[in-house]
């Protein structure tokens, strides 16, 4: 008998619309529906997907809790055996939904529980270890390799075969450590590796230390009165027309906007490069992003000295952690020599 | 960005998402309203709008103002 499999897609892959409608509330279709066609070849007569639950990505991301118990509801009735979400590629809201549910299946009706994910996806650090996240590439222009991997990975855990290492299956490193017996003593493992270290050739640990990527916090600002405060956003705030063409997702560049004498930000003078979020708001009153007219009537009012005339910002969406490294790097410095004490940060 | 602007200033990160600020490793987090409009609420008046902004920048400020020496999330 084919193991019955409840696939979790979002409002994009169900073809309900984009981010206009990302805030739609769970709903579950009997079958498959969109990327799940891909997912059913792959599991041939071994699997089927008997529902498939769609969630918009906002409403998931806004309300966590709720819609993970939502979408457990919908999901207990068709008693899978196991459960796929995705994949969400480099997709940071429908990361955080997938992994979400993941892990909630999981720990709620224990049953095996995959998804598939670019590992900048920040669903990825949130659930690595509660789920099984196949590697894939950063679009959906590589679905076609990763839903047979993502697939045949689920059938071998429900089948309750071994499961070997990261590379060999395709998934993103847990952090899991397993005993293994070698034939060789550990002496020797550890010279050979010393050797190799020594001769520049590659090696492979055997007891990976964890990375902690952390900056010690800063020591808080004494005298607000006489700071001077910079806003910085990464919800691609900018001049009406976006001049410099910020890209609206996966951003090359941030940009600086001088605004002396700017007191609010309106329809008429700013709006938003971002692609991943609906517009609409942010194009009506880009202060609900960055709040130029807040600050400025309480720099008014002398609760801090200066709002630092020039912001920065840029499209967090899909951006890589290595242009998003660079570009809080040179803002920092900009806003260090310039004399600033403190900065927002808004994210949407 | 919040972690590179770290190294040099003190900076707070008002987020809608905020567990993914906590995965990043922001250290001074408040939580906003919503994801496209983090600072606002257009179901509100402009006016009521305006104090719930100013709600939240007066918490960023308190929170740039307090020594952490952990990720901590500024709530009401």
């Amino acid at each position: 008998m084919a193991y019955r499999i409840v696939h979790y897609i979002n409002q994009f892959y169900a073809g309900i619309g984009g981010e206009e409608k990302a805030d739609v509330g769970p709903e579950v279709r009997e079958g498959v529906v969109g990327p799940g066609a891909a997912l059913k070849a792959a599991f041939g007569a071994d699997a089927e997907i008997v529902a498939t639950v769609v969630c918009g990505d906002t409403y998931f991301a806004s309300n966590m809790d709720k819609a993970g118990a939502e979408v457990l509801e919908m999901i207990k009735k068709y008693k899978p055996d196991g459960f796929i979400a995705g994949p969400a590629f480099n997709a940071g809201r429908y990361g955080t939904a997938c992994g979400g549910m993941c892990e909630v299946v999981s720990k709620q009706l224990g049953i095996p529980v995959v998804s598939g994910m670019y590992p900048e996806n920040p669903g990825v650090d949130l659930y690595k270890k509660s789920a099984w996240i196949i590697e894939t590439g950063d679009s959906a222009a590589s679905m076609r390799k990763a839903a047979p991997v993502m697939a045949k990975f689920l059938l071998k855990l429900l089948r309750g075969e071994e499961i070997g290492s990261p590379a060999d299956e395709g998934y993103i490193e847990r952090g899991l450590r397993k005993n293994v017996f070698y034939d060789k003593l550990a002496s020797d493992r550890c010279v050979d590796m010393f050797v190799a270290k020594l001769k520049g050739v590659p090696f492979e640990t055997e007891y990976k230390m964890p990375v902690f990527d952390r900056v010690p916090p800063q020591p808080p600002i004494k005298d607000m009165k006489n700071a001077v405060i910079a806003l910085v956003t990464s919800g691609g705030i900018c001049p009406k027309g976006n001049p410099d063409h910020i890209e609206s997702s996966s951003a090359s560049k941030y940009c600086e906007y001088d605004i002396t004498g700017v007191n609010d930000l309106t329809s008429v003078t700013f709006c938003t490069a971002h692609g991943g979020y609906d517009a609409t708001y942010a194009d009506a009153d880009a202060d609900r992003v960055l709040p130029v007219d807040v600050m400025r009537d309480m720099e008014k009012e002398g609760v801090f000295k200066k709002l630092y005339n020039k912001f920065y910002a840029t499209v967090g969406n899909g951006t890589s952690v290595a242009n998003a490294r660079r570009f809080g790097a040179e803002i920092a410095a900009k806003l260090a020599d310039a004399g600033v004490n403190g900065v927002i940060l808004t994210s949407t | 960005m919040v972690k590179e602007i770290e190294r040099k200033l003190p900076v707070v990160h008002v987020c809608t998402i905020v567990p993914i600020s906590l995965t990043v490793g922001a250290n001074r987090i408040v939580p906003a309203i919503a994801i496209p409009h983090p600072l606002g609420d257009p179901t509100k008046t402009p006016e009521e709008e305006k104090a719930i902004r100013r709600h939240l920048v007066e918490k960023a400020l308190k929170a740039l103002q307090t020594a952490v020496t952990e990720q901590t999330v500024f709530t009401d």
